[in-house]
């Protein structure tokens, strides 16, 4: 039996009808298949070699041209085809490119030698729209060499549906982006098995491999084992190096420690514990101490230096000198001169490893904000196919799918809800505490927690472009910026390491030219001092670990900061621009107001009005309307519904004639107001949208509406202003609404009746007074603005966190985060400047009073020990000052 | 001045001249990586204690991936960052974990540990 490649009906073989095509036989069910496959053979074997569901391949032709089906997720009109046509024609090497709209398929026909499928789907994302892709993350084992990667790259690369593929040895993993409609998991997963190598999936482990359920949940961690690895060697190097350094300590002051006469300086017994001190520092040193020889070296064949350069070499010319005074204390010309300095060696050695031990742990803490939020990716999901609810890995969830989610399980991706209704916990996305009410036509976001009800939504967004894999996206890169303060650290960094030997060496001439008697001892501990004190570490360190605290900070609050260049701007401002609609208020218009005249009810008012705007598709007839069912008003079918443009509307309700419109629609039907004229004006005057109701010829009251300010944006504002903080607001609004929403949320200053195109100038105008602005807006009509501003702040909405023109983004839709991120910007930048202060301090001081600069007046001379035990503890106390930030609440 | 004294003061003077000189004014190697096949520009990284090589001429226009290779457990190498580019990695230990990026204006942008201990740079042509 074979199969009809056009209808995929089983055919008999030998087949009454077939046909040739590049030497292989297709055999066809009726001559109206066999013409069909003729016409576009090609679109029929691509079908072919995924339905028959073998190890598919690209279909490359004898001309060596390679065949491509790609589905396009958000094509909506035909135009946008031509569009993706023409970006893709772009590309070297197309032969033919056809997008078809209703298929949301693109056909192109390459020469793989000129350009690659990744090419190809990159120009599709600079059209704008996006291909279907998911990325497959996969162990692999049983692969023992460079060889094995290429070839399972090479299969997957040649199989059709695979965009790339990338196989890591050293991870033992795949990561494959691929096309869910072309090609399946199983197949992926087939194809490498074909070769000889067994997959299992990252996470879940290979049967033949015993692991705990517990284990294979939480993915470890290989970076934090290796830190985890590094944190317990230099403990046993510093407790190594510690338990040596307590004899040394003893024996190298015999007077000072009151030792018997036999162990004094000049006996033999002395000297002999000496040279087997001068042994046993060589473990400390090339054991405890061997980072710092390995580093040095590696920089040395950089020409470059940093800390391990100057510890080496300090431990180094110590234990020189030791070994020769303990060894051959005949050649120095006076007996004091043949002193040792091994205890030098040990504790120096063990108290940096010790400082580096806890940094270690102290920097775990600053990085586990980003921890988190990878730790908040959902690992399964529950989707409908082919009518049967099955869990599927996360990663295989296709667009436009139908997820179902349960009460307490995370929702996976993001999406559209369209049945069903819950409470969502979205704190760890929003920073919101408070559980969302959701229902269908709203948005869900992936990662957040479903509490109560049960529901099903379609995913709209996948992969990597869900909003928890844009924000980490967004942290990791802000923490990976440059604080332009950093700029300043950058320039000395590079003069400091080599600046500090030089230091040392000069301080040596000075003391052995000009230092008290014995110059070469004094000449010498200067020497070692100076190298040990100076602490690059903690230079260095200072900007990034902040940023890095401070960054992740803001994510847990729902704030994203761009960059630490943004970080470093949003705390000098001065002026704050808020726009009004969506920003200061809800954006949408809600009820507000109901007046009644001549006995009726407010309820029966409410009814009416509503019920009449039931027929018309206002939006202002929506806010009635949902007003009305917030007061669980029932509503009644409007009849003989009639809408009169620039008036208002008419219909029939329950039987009793309506009128709802504007003073022209009350004019018409000579309708007697009386005192409602003014009600109205005043209604106006606050800013609001009144609409006269009449039933039955008679005057019943007024319903207003009004985009109502959002419940915490006057306490917001407050706190802007105790920010010290110009607020401005603008809007396109007539001066009467603006100052009305101005005067309820305390805005002083306003800048009303500004198009939308003018807000950038408007923002400009302000920075021309010589301030500092921030712009909040919701980052799509305002985005030329946002980009003027010093600072733009875009107001999320929903899963769309990723706004270019914005430098930070608040996930929620609230003007407390405004406030919040100034205070961390402020908070993060104290915290950079009191490390920066710290570091520098600690150098600028600690440096001159090693190299001796206080002898002269004080007589004081800093032992190397204690250098060592500074040095250690600088950059712990940087990394443990950032750290504080993990506490950042905002204040009041 | 003693004889010694003098002695101590022409080497340590010269000593100091020299780390200067090595470190500050000497030529650096640089290493200069072509395009391969697919136009990726592509250089492995030894991380130990420092970069090898660390400064790494590229072309503009092109990508550019580099593949660290760390070869220690001490904490300092343990990120590298290309704050230029936006980009950053956690370096396994034993692994290869490449960074990609294309630039696309001529220039010297530096990369660095987390702690802006260890340096190196990339040239762009």
């Amino acid at each position: 039996m074979a199969r009809d490649p056009v209808c995929g009906m089983e055919v008999k073989s030998p087949p009454e009808i077939s046909l040739v095509y590049e030497g292989q036989t297709y055999e066809f069910c009726s001559l109206s298949c066999k013409t069909k496959f003729a016409a576009e053979p090609t679109k029929y074997i691509m079908a072919t070699a995924y339905a028959a569901d073998k190890k598919a391949t690209y279909r490359i032709d004898n001309n060596g041209i390679e065949k491509l089906q790609i589905p396009i997720v958000n094509m909506d009109c035909a135009s946008c085809a031509v569009n993706i046509e023409k970006e893709i024609k772009r590309l070297p090497g197309m032969k033919k490119v056809v997008v078809n709209y209703t298929t949301e398929l693109a056909y192109v026909d390459f020469d793989p030698s000129q350009t690659h499928v990744e090419d190809i789907m990159a120009a599709i994302k600079s059209s704008g729209y996006r291909a279907g892709r998911s990325t497959l993350r996969l162990g692999i084992r049983g692969m023992h060499c460079a060889s094995c990667v290429s070839k399972i790259e090479d299969e997957l690369r040649r199989t059709q549906g695979v965009i790339s593929a990338s196989v890591d040895l050293g991870s033992e993993s795949a990561a494959v982006d691929y096309l869910p409609s072309m090609i399946r998991i199983q197949d992926i997963k087939k194809i490498i098995e074909e070769l000889g190598y067994p997959v299992y999936e990252t996470g879940a482990p290979a049967a033949a491999v015993a692991k705990t359920r517990a284990e294979a949940e939480e993915p470890v961690d290989e970076n934090q084992l290796a830190r985890e690895k590094e944190y317990k060697t230099l403990m046993s190097k510093f407790i190594f190096a510690a338990v040596i350094s307590l004899p040394f300590i003893l024996f190298s002051y015999p007077a000072l420690f009151g030792l018997p006469a036999q162990l004094q300086k000049g006996s033999d017994i002395l000297r002999f514990i000496w040279i087997s001190m001068s042994l046993l520092s060589l473990p400390v040193m090339f054991w405890s101490g061997s980072h710092f020889y390995t580093g040095a070296m590696a920089a040395l064949r950089n020409r470059s230096a940093n800390m391990h350069t100057l510890i080496a070499t300090g431990i180094s010319a110590a234990w020189l000198y030791s070994t020769v005074a303990a060894v051959a204390p005949g050649i120095f010309p006076s007996e004091e001169l043949a002193d040792v300095f091994f205890d030098v060696v040990a504790v120096v050695v063990a108290l940096v490893d010790l400082g580096m031990a806890l940094e270690i742990r102290a920097k775990g803490k600053s990085s586990e904000a980003i921890k988190k939020l990878i730790g908040l990716q959902a690992k399964t999901a529950r989707v409908v196919r082919d009518g049967k609810e099955i869990d599927i890995p996360v990663e295989e969830v296709v667009l436009d799918e139908i997820v179902l989610v349960r009460p307490g399980e995370k929702i996976p991706v993001d999406g559209v809800i369209v049945d069903g209704s819950s409470a969502v916990d979205e704190s760890m996305i929003t920073g919101e505490s408070i559980p969302v009410e959701k229902r269908a036509g709203d948005e869900v976001i992936g990662a957040t927690i479903n509490k109560t009800g049960s529901f099903k939504f379609r995913a709209t967004k996948v992969g990597k472009d869900t909003a928890l894999a844009q924000i980490i996206e967004m942290v990791q890169q802000a923490q990976s910026s440059k604080a332009p303060i950093q700029r300043v650290v950058d320039k000395v960094s590079g003069y400091f390491v080599p600046a500090v030997i030089i230091t040392a060496i000069l301080s040596f001439v000075v003391w052995y030219n000009f230092g008290p008697a014995p110059e070469l001892i004094y000449a010498l501990i200067v020497f070692v001092t100076v190298l040990i004190i100076a602490c690059p570490c903690a230079l260095g360190l200072a900007t990034p670990i902040s940023l890095m605290v401070g960054v992740g900070k803001g994510a847990e609050n729902g704030i994203l900061i761009r960059s630490g260049e943004a970080l470093e701007t949003a705390q000098k401002l001065n002026a704050i621009v808020l726009d009004k609609t969506g920003t200061i208020t809800e954006g949408k218009p809600s009820l507000t107001d109901i007046v009644t005249v001549n006995g009726f009810e407010e309820n029966a008012v409410l009814q009416a009005a509503a019920s009449v705007e039931k027929a018309s598709e206002h939006p202002l007839g929506e806010a009635i309307i949902k007003g009305a069912e917030d007061r669980s008003i029932s509503l009644r079918d409007p009849k003989s519904f009639n809408a009169i443009p620039g008036h208002g509307v008419e219909a029939s309700v329950n039987g009793n004639w309506v009128i709802l419109g504007n003073l022209k629609m009350m004019k018409k039907y000579e309708i007697a107001l009386g005192g409602l004229e003014q009600r109205s004006q005043q209604l106006a005057d606050e800013g609001k949208t009144p609409m006269y109701v009449a039933i039955n010829g008679k005057a019943a009251g007024i319903v207003a509406v009004a985009d109502t300010v959002k419940p915490d944006s006057k306490e917001a504002i407050a706190r802007l202003k105790k920010l010290e903080l110009e607020v401005v607001m603008i809007t396109g609004d007539n001066q009467r609404t603006a100052n009305a929403i101005a005067r309820q949320v305390g805005i002083d200053r306003v800048l009303s009746e500004v198009l939308p195109e003018d807000k950038a100038f408007n923002v400009q105008k302000l920075q021309q007074e010589g301030k500092m602005v921030a712009m909040v807006g919701d980052g799509i009509n305002d985005a030329p603005a946002l980009a003027q501003a010093d600072i733009g702040l875009a107001i999320g909405t929903g899963t769309d966190v990723a706004i270019e023109a914005s430098d930070i983004t608040l996930i929620k839709g609230s003007l407390k985060g405004v406030v919040l991120a100034i205070q961390l910007s402020r908070s993060t930048m104290k915290n950079i400047r009191e490390n920066l202060f710290g570091a520098f301090f600690y150098n600028g001081l600690g440096i001159p009073v090693a190299a001796g600069l206080l002898y002269p007046i004080f007589g004081v001379l800093l032992s190397p020990l204690i250098a060592g035990a500074a040095m250690a503890f600088s950059s712990v106390t940087v990394v443990s000052n950032a750290n504080r930030l993990r506490r950042f609440k905002p204040g009041v | 001045m003693a004889i010694d004294q003098i002695i101590i003061t022409i080497a340590g003077l010269a000593l100091a001249g020299f780390v200067a000189w090595f470190f500050w004014f000497s030529e650096k190697k640089a290493t200069r990586i072509q395009a391969g096949q697919s136009g990726m520009q592509e250089a492995f990284i030894t991380v130990k204690g420092g970069y090898t090589p660390d400064v790494i001429v590229v072309q503009a226009g092109k990508p550019v991936r580099l593949n660290f290779h760390r070869e220690e457990t001490a904490a300092c190498s343990e990120q590298v960052l290309f704050p230029d580019f936006k980009k950053q990695a956690t370096l396994t230990p034993f692994k290869t974990i490449p960074i990609e990026f294309t630039p696309e204006k001529a220039g010297e942008y530096n990369f660095q540990c987390g702690m802006g201990m260890l340096h190196g740079k990339v040239i762009v042509e």
